[in-house]
């Protein structure tokens, strides 16, 4: 009898390429780095079953780091080229990876068809709200009022809401993380990974260079507890520095509201439970701005149904097993032919 | 009078046929009148009688454009014959005009002493003022050139069809069917591969297709009885010689299609077919959408860009990814094409070329894209043009297409027009297992792998596909280095690279044929040189003027890039050069430039294919 030995598993400096990596000093791409070198680690990805795709911007880099298969491609087209991936070779773990700007201004519209055929993909959305690679211009999720090169007066449009884009193209999977979230990071990949359907994952980023601490108002490590609640499913939704905070929903309207637990008589039994299948919950807490509300965190959504290659499969063995042939040669003589005999 | 549902066997009138050595028939009439449904029967039938044919369905962008109007004709037209049929006919010897506009607009096309048959029950002031008529036609002398036969169309239909309680909306449908029945007499076709059409295609409204063949036999049994025309016993046209075999019609799109599918099999790979809609390429993606048992996994994209970047991401994951649009459509895909040439990936990219620029004229045809086909990227982007010459070329130019970009690992654009695209002709049908495969190895060997490892011959890079271990790698559209692929900003390394690339497209033409010399000497006084559709026109009109006993040649280009090796030389034994186009002069330039030869174009953008007798009169002019 054959011994098979399991292979030994990899460590997450496994997943590093030979490459030198070229972000800015204090980037926050390289936790974000680190955090995939991990859940690849903690999942036990194969290399060779995994594929990084990503478009143009700084976070597009991201491939030439990893040790798996990558493919770099052009500015916002990485979900399409996922797609075709994904419906030629089912079997393959790919990632996309995307910045603001690649992901919702040049690419927002396959971005959109990525979510509503929920391609079997984890989507990584790298939102630094401004244009890193070109040097500074501001990006779709900018704030209004954001100076930049492009708009030394200030920006006059709105940005666009990550969460709130993915949650109405149909998305069955949306998170959100921070760069500096080391420890929790891993774990919202490895939620990603083990979802099958488009994962979509915002993920705040720092650019230290072109929009320093534009999160920090929420991301600080002295406002953080209280300006950002972490969900889990089936937990009352608690925050706080204190853990006295709590969300609830506001009566006779559809809207969240901060309450502090012990106050007015509200005790933790008023307050909202997450649930990850609840898509109006998700859409509400993805609203939270992080001002006067807290900006949720964790896994917004999570509601799975079949992916787009599983359909796509199923679609065409159904069709092979109805048709009545496979040989071209037969297909060309369907229908009307006739004989020319020889003169 | 009519004749029931079942067959009799055609009867002759006691005068013999008329002879004819070819005939050609358009069928005119409102959009919604099913003229290409009821061309498209006339050709199966006269197919199956044994003559050579082509034909020209030539429709409006409206899918139903308003009713009686001139630019809402849509017409069908036939040529076909006892000699080799090239083209779809100058001028016609029969029109059919179903109402007062299909007159207005197609009466210019008919040949003098042609017939007409025209349905008068559509002629009403009504009808006659749409079409621009301030008098009626009929009534005013304009039509006494030709020979005229007026029939209230309508009117015997509703007759013919009454027992089979349709209404009197569905009933009128069936005008075209009655029309066939009488052009089914004219030409002495059989009525019965129509009757099993229609009984097929209305398997569930079994009313429906017993009004239909209702209205056929009645068409034809009118015919039959009935003095048509003073003397007029119909036509006969003698069998053509045609090479023995089983034959099909087969339009551009489905030869296309089929020869993709075919030619990734002899690859032995997946293909994976991204489109989105467009006129007048999308029957591709429909004839392709059928044919998943073959192999074919089709992707309808968001749009453009998504569908070439989608199969681009096919062949990244190991199969063969194809694309296909209009010029509109290709200009889109642009930037992804040069992802392909950066990465060196296979790629086929279908371009059914139409009218221009921008949206122009989406239904007509046109062959003004191969600047952008050539040389519509950005920076030094070289890939394989190839260009199908006939619906029937259009496989072997899909299986070529499939085996030049696995083999080469590069994008290869095959052009085709509108008129290769709708038109169908007869084909031989080829014994597929008699093709030689080509099938593709990917890279297994890790010693000393990189994915831009090369072919020392074809300069093709190793194709490493993801899932395979130890050949995990990273490719981008950012410069690699030649000797590890790696990301590179060498100045040095660029200059290799884009040169490697060029190189390698190069290559390809010592792997095609050698351009060859399709009618006349192989030197001489003048060569006619073409590509794509034109290639009936040009081949008939050379043709024609040997005939006469003057000396020309015709020379027609399926690679258009890189050129045949063999080309220079071959235009340099000619003392002049014609290349009749139909767009503004793009190969004649394409050949001044590469070979300096003193080439002249012949141009035409009428949306319609070149007149036999214009290519003549070009050509005498210049001997």
């Amino acid at each position: 009898m054959n011994v098979v030995t399991p292979p030994e598993p990899l460590k997450p400096k496994d997943y590093a390429s030979d490459q030198e990596v070229r972000w800015c000093p204090g980037c926050g791409d390289y936790a974000i780095l680190r955090g995939v070198q991990k859940a690849l680690s903690d999942i036990g990805a194969r290399k060779e079953n995994t594929v990084f795709v990503s478009g143009i911007g700084c976070a597009a880099r991201f491939p030439y780091y990893l040790s798996t298969y990558g493919f770099h491609t052009i500015h916002g087209r990485a979900p399409a080229i996922a797609t075709g991936i994904k419906i030629t070779n089912p079997e393959l773990d790919v990632w996309v990876v995307s910045g603001d700007g690649d992901s919702l201004s040049i690419g927002g519209n396959h971005l959109l068809h990525l979510l509503r055929r929920n391609v079997d993909v984890q989507f990584l959305l790298f939102n630094n709200e401004i244009y890193g690679l070109t040097k500074g211009q501001y990006s779709p999720t900018s704030r209004a009022g954001t100076r930049s090169p492009s708009t030394p007066f200030g920006s006059v449009d709105k940005p666009v809401s990550p969460v709130a884009f993915a949650l109405g193209a149909g998305a069955r999977f949306v998170a959100r993380g921070i760069d500096t979230m080391q420890k929790q990071l891993p774990g919202l990949f490895k939620r990603a990974h083990e979802h099958k359907g488009t994962s979509f994952v915002e993920i705040f980023q720092n650019c230290i260079v072109y929009n320093d601490g534009v999160f920090s108002d929420f991301t600080e490590k002295e406002v953080a507890a209280d300006r950002q609640l972490h969900l889990e499913h089936g937990k009352p939704m608690i925050f706080g520095k204190d853990r006295n905070l709590g969300i609830r929903l506001k009566a006779g309207a559809l809207k969240l509201e901060v309450v502090t637990i012990g106050k007015d008589s509200v005790t933790e039994d008023d307050l909202l439970v997450h649930d990850e299948k609840d898509q109006m919950m998700a859409t509400l807490l993805g609203g939270m701005n992080g001002t006067d509300m807290p900006v949720a965190i964790g896994i917004l959504y999570c509601d799975p149904l079949p992916s787009y290659e599983e359909g796509v499969s199923a679609l065409a063995a159904r069709a092979i097993e109805q048709a009545p042939s496979a040989d071209v040669n037969e297909l060309l003589r369907h229908g009307h032919t006739w004989m020319v005999e020889d003169a | 009078m009519s004749i029931s549902g079942t067959l009799k066997k055609e009867a002759t009138k006691e005068a013999p046929r008329k002879e004819l050595e070819s005939a050609v028939v358009r069928f005119a009439g409102d959009s919604g009148d099913g003229m290409q449904l009821t061309g498209g029967q006339f050709t199966l039938a006269t197919a199956s009688a044994g003559n050579d044919l082509a034909t020209f369905p030539d429709f409006p962008a409206e899918i139903r454009a308003p009713a009686g109007t001139t630019y809402g004709v849509s017409s069908f037209q036939i040529n076909f014959g006892a000699r080799g049929i090239k083209t779809s006919g100058d001028s016609f010897d029969v029109l059919v005009a179903m109402n007062p506009a299909a007159l207005m607009v197609e009466l210019k096309g008919l040949k003098t002493s042609g017939i007409i048959i025209i349905d008068i029950g559509t002629f009403s002031e009504r009808n006659l003022r749409k079409a621009g008529y301030d008098v009626s036609p009929l009534a005013d002398g304009s039509l006494d050139a030709y020979r005229v036969v007026e029939l209230d169309i309508s009117q015997l239909t509703l007759e013919a069809v009454k027992e089979h309680g349709l209404t009197n909306k569905e009933a009128l449908r069936c005008k075209n069917l009655w029309t066939l029945g009488f052009i089914y007499w004219m030409f002495g076709r059989e009525r019965k591969p129509s009757v099993d059409w229609l009984e097929a295609k209305f398997a569930t409204r079994p009313e429906v297709a017993a009004a239909n063949i209702a209205a056929l036999n009645a068409g034809h049994a009118l015919a039959e009885t009935s003095e048509i025309l003073d003397g007029f016993q119909g036509f006969a046209i003698p069998q053509a010689t045609i090479t023995a075999g089983q034959y099909r019609a087969v339009t551009g799109a489905e030869a296309i299609a089929w020869g993709l599918a075919t030619g990734c099999q002899l690859a032995e790979l997946q293909m994976v077919f991204c489109s989105y809609p467009i006129t007048p390429a999308s029957s591709v993606l429909h004839t392709l959408s059928k044919m998943t048992p073959f192999g074919v996994t089709t992707f309808q994209a968001e749009d453009e860009i998504a569908a070439a970047c989608a199969a681009i991401g096919a062949s990244y994951a190991g199969g063969l990814g194809v694309t296909s649009s209009s010029g509109p459509g290709i200009a889109l895909k642009g930037e992804a094409l040069g992802l392909a040439v950066g990465v060196e990936l296979p790629l086929v990219v279908v371009n059914s070329q139409r009218a221009g620029p921008s949206t122009g004229l989406p239904t007509k045809t046109e062959q003004s894209d191969l600047y952008q086909a050539v040389f519509g990227r950005n920076a030094d982007s070289p890939l394989c043009v190839l260009a199908a010459r006939s619906p029937a070329d259009c496989f072997d130019m899909a299986i070529e297409s499939v085996r030049i970009a696995t083999k080469f690992m590069t994008p290869v654009i095959l052009l085709t027009d509108g008129y290769i695209g709708n038109a169908a002709e007869p084909w031989l049908i080829p014994d597929v297992s008699a093709i030689n495969p080509f099938p593709v190895s990917f890279e297994i060997d890790e010693e000393g792998f990189h994915p831009f490892r090369r072919d020392p011959d074809t300069l093709a890079r190793s194709w490493a596909i993801p899932g395979k271990l130890g050949l995990e790698h990273r490719i981008g559209g950012i410069e690699k280095d030649y000797d590890s692929g790696h990301i590179s900003y060498d100045p040095q390394n660029h200059q290799r690279m884009t040169d490697v690339r060029a190189d390698k497209i190069n290559r390809i033409a010592d792997d095609s044929p050698p351009q060859t010399v399709e009618l006349g000497p192989e030197s001489g006084r003048l060569a006619v040189v073409g590509w794509g559709s034109t290639y009936g026109p040009i081949n008939r009109a050379v043709d024609n003027i040997l005939g006469e006993g003057s000396e020309v040649s015709h020379i027609h280009l399926r690679n258009i890039w890189p050129l045949a090796r063999n080309l220079g030389e071959l235009l340099a034994g000619f003392e002049r050069v014609l290349v009749p186009e139909m767009n503004a002069g793009q190969l004649v330039t394409l050949l001044r430039s590469e070979f300096l030869v003193d080439a002249e174009g012949f141009n035409k953008v009428t949306g319609q294919p070149f007149k036999i007798s214009e290519l003549e009169d070009a050509i005498r002019a210049r001997l």
